[in-house]
C-alpha cells in the first residue's frame, strides 16, 4: 500500500487496470440488468416492481462501502500522509454522495406503489439520509479552504467522525422495529431471498462495485494529472 | 489551581465579561419556540402534540448558534497559539472548554426549557422527562459541535459550513431527547430514552476530544 504513494506509480498502474475495470463493468451491469429486468420472476406479492431492488440494493450497498472506503483513505492519508489516500478519499466522496441518491430516490420510486408513500421517517431511511448529509457535508468543508490540503485534511477527520453512523444504518432494521425490511442476504442462517434473485442482484452489486472502481480511477488519474499540470504551468510562470 | 479548572475559569470568565452570550442564546431559544404558535395556531392540543419537538429542535439550533463562539475567538486574536504550548493536554483543553461552553449556553437552555415547554401547553408529565432529556443531551451537543467548530476554524464561510456539518450529527440526540418526553407522557417511562442519552454522552466525552483536538492543531500548523 505503502508503495502506491508514489503518485507515477499509481498512474503506471492504475492505467494498466483501468481498461480491465471498465470492460468488466460493461459485461457485469449488461449482464446483471438483463438477468434483473427480464430473466429474474416478478415477486409473489410485490409483482413487477420488485426490478427496483435490483437498483435500490446495490446502490445502498454501495453508499456505505463507500463511505467505508472514504473513511479507510482518510484513515491512511492521517496516518501515514499518504498523498494517493488522500486524493482517493476527495474523489470517492461525490461518487457516494451519488448512490447514496441513487439508493433515496429509487427507494422512494419503490415505497410509493408498495408502502403508498414516497417517504417514511423510519429508522432506515433517516440514517441514509443523514448518510448523504454527511457526504455534503464532507464536500463542503474540504471546498471551503483555501489551502487544499488544510481542507483534506479537515475532511478526513470528519470522514472518520462520520463513521458512527455505519453501524447505526447496518442495523437500523434489527434495532428498531422499522417499515423497512429486515436484512435478507447477509444475515446469520444464510439468505432468505430465493436464488432466482439472488443471483441478479449479486451480479448487479459486484457490476455497481466496478463501476465504482472505474470511476474512482478515472477521477483519481484526472485529479493526479491537473495537479501535475497546475505545478509544470508554475514552473513554466517562473 | 488545577490546570483544567483554570482554562474552564478563564472561559467563564471571559464568556461574562464579555457578557451577552448566555443572553443571545436564551433569547433565540425563546425567540424561537414564539413563532410556532403563531406559525401553526394557537390551538391548545395542537401545540400540547408538538411542544417536545419544538423545544428539542428549537434547543438544537440555539445551541448551535453559539458553537462559533467555542475556538474562534482564540484562534483569532492568538491565544489558541498559546494554549497549545501549555502542558495541558490539547484533548483535556477541549473538555475544559466544552465544560465552559456548555455551562454558558448549555445550562440556561435547560432553565429556559420548562417555562416554554408551559407556553407550549406542554403534559404535566414531560417535565421531569423534558428537563432529565436536555440535561443530558445538550452537553452532548457542545461536545459534538466542537468537533464541528474545530474544523471550520479558517474556513470560507465557516459559520454555514459548520452547521452542514454538525446538524447530521446532532440527529440522534434530538430523535431520543423528545422520545424520552413523549414516551414519558404516554405512558411508557422515558428510562431507556435517557439511558441511550447518557449512552451518546459517554461516548462523546471519550471520542470527541481526541477529534477535536486533531482538527485544532490542524488549524494551528
Amino acid at each position: 500500500m505503502l508503495r502506491l504513494a508514489n503518485p507515477n506509480r499509481f498512474m503506471q498502474w492504475s492505467g494498466k487496470l483501468l481498461p480491465w475495470c471498465a470492460v468488466a463493468t460493461a459485461i457485469l451491469l449488461g449482464a446483471g440488468l438483463y438477468l434483473a429486468l427480464f430473466v429474474a420472476p416478478p415477486d409473489y406479492q410485490q409483482g413487477e416492481s420488485v426490478r427496483i431492488m435490483y437498483v435500490h440494493v446495490p446502490a445502498a450497498w454501495m453508499a456505505t462501502f463507500v463511505y467505508a472506503v472514504m473513511a479507510t483513505a482518510s484513515a491512511v492519508a492521517l496516518i501515514w500522509r499518504h498523498p494517493v489516500a488522500d486524493i482517493a478519499a476527495r474523489e470517492a466522496a461525490p461518487l457516494g454522495a451519488g448512490f447514496t441518491l441513487l439508493c433515496l430516490v429509487s427507494g422512494s420510486l419503490w415505497g410509493k406503489p408498495m408502502w403508498g408513500t414516497w417517504w417514511v421517517w423510519d429508522a432506515r431511511l433517516t440514517s441514509v439520509l443523514v448518510l448523504f448529509f454527511l457526504y455534503l457535508g464532507y464536500l463542503a468543508l474540504i471546498n471551503a479552504f483555501d489551502d487544499p490540503t488544510r481542507g483534506a485534511r479537515a475532511g478526513a477527520i470528519l470522514a472518520l467522525v462520520g463513521v458512527v453512523n455505519l453501524p447505526i444504518i447496518k442495523f437500523s432494521v434489527d434495532w428498531w422495529n422499522t417499515l423497512h425490511q429486515p436484512a435478507s442476504v447477509f444475515r446469520l442462517g444464510g439468505p432468505t431471498i430465493a436464488p432466482s434473485m439472488l443471483w441478479p442482484l449479486l451480479i448487479m452489486a459486484l457490476g455497481f462495485t466496478l463501476f465504482f472502481v472505474t470511476l474512482l480511477l478515472v477521477r483519481m488519474r484526472s485529479a493526479l494529472m491537473a495537479a501535475k499540470l497546475r505545478a509544470l504551468r508554475l514552473q513554466q510562470a517562473a | 489551581m488545577n490546570p483544567f479548572l483554570a482554562l474552564v475559569a478563564r472561559d467563564l470568565r471571559l464568556a461574562l465579561r464579555q457578557g451577552g452570550d448566555a443572553a443571545m442564546v436564551v433569547g433565540f431559544f425563546v425567540l424561537t419556540v414564539v413563532l410556532f404558535p403563531l406559525g401553526v395556531g394557537p390551538e391548545p392540543e395542537l401545540l400540547q402534540r408538538i411542544a417536545p419537538g419544538v423545544v428539542w429542535v428549537t434547543a438544537l439550533l440555539a445551541a448551535l448558534l453559539s458553537l462559533e463562539r467555542l475556538f474562534q475567538a482564540d484562534y483569532e486574536d492568538g491565544s489558541l497559539e498559546t494554549l497549545a504550548l501549555l502542558p495541558l493536554p490539547l484533548e483535556a483543553q477541549v473538555l475544559a472548554k466544552c465544560l465552559a461552553h456548555w455551562l454558558v449556553t448549555g445550562l440556561p437552555l435547560i432553565v429556559v426549557a420548562p417555562l416554554l415547554a408551559l407556553l407550549l401547553q406542554l403534559d404535566a408529565a414531560g417535565y421531569p422527562a423534558l428537563i432529565a432529556s436536555m440535561a443530558l443531551g445538550t452537553p452532548t451537543l457542545s461536545l459534538i459541535g466542537a468537533i464541528g467548530a474545530a474544523l471550520s476554524l479558517g474556513a470560507r464561510r465557516g459559520g454555514v459550513l459548520l452547521s452542514l456539518l454538525v446538524l447530521p450529527l446532532y440527529i440522534p440526540v434530538l430523535i431520543f431527547g423528545v422520545a424520552a418526553v413523549e414516551s414519558e407522557i404516554a405512558g411508557f417511562g422515558a428510562r431507556p430514552h435517557l439511558l441511550l442519552l447518557a449512552a451518546f454522552l459517554v461516548l462523546a466525552l471519550g471520542l470527541v476530544p481526541f477529534a477535536a483536538a486533531a482538527a485544532l492543531r490542524l488549524a494551528l500548523e
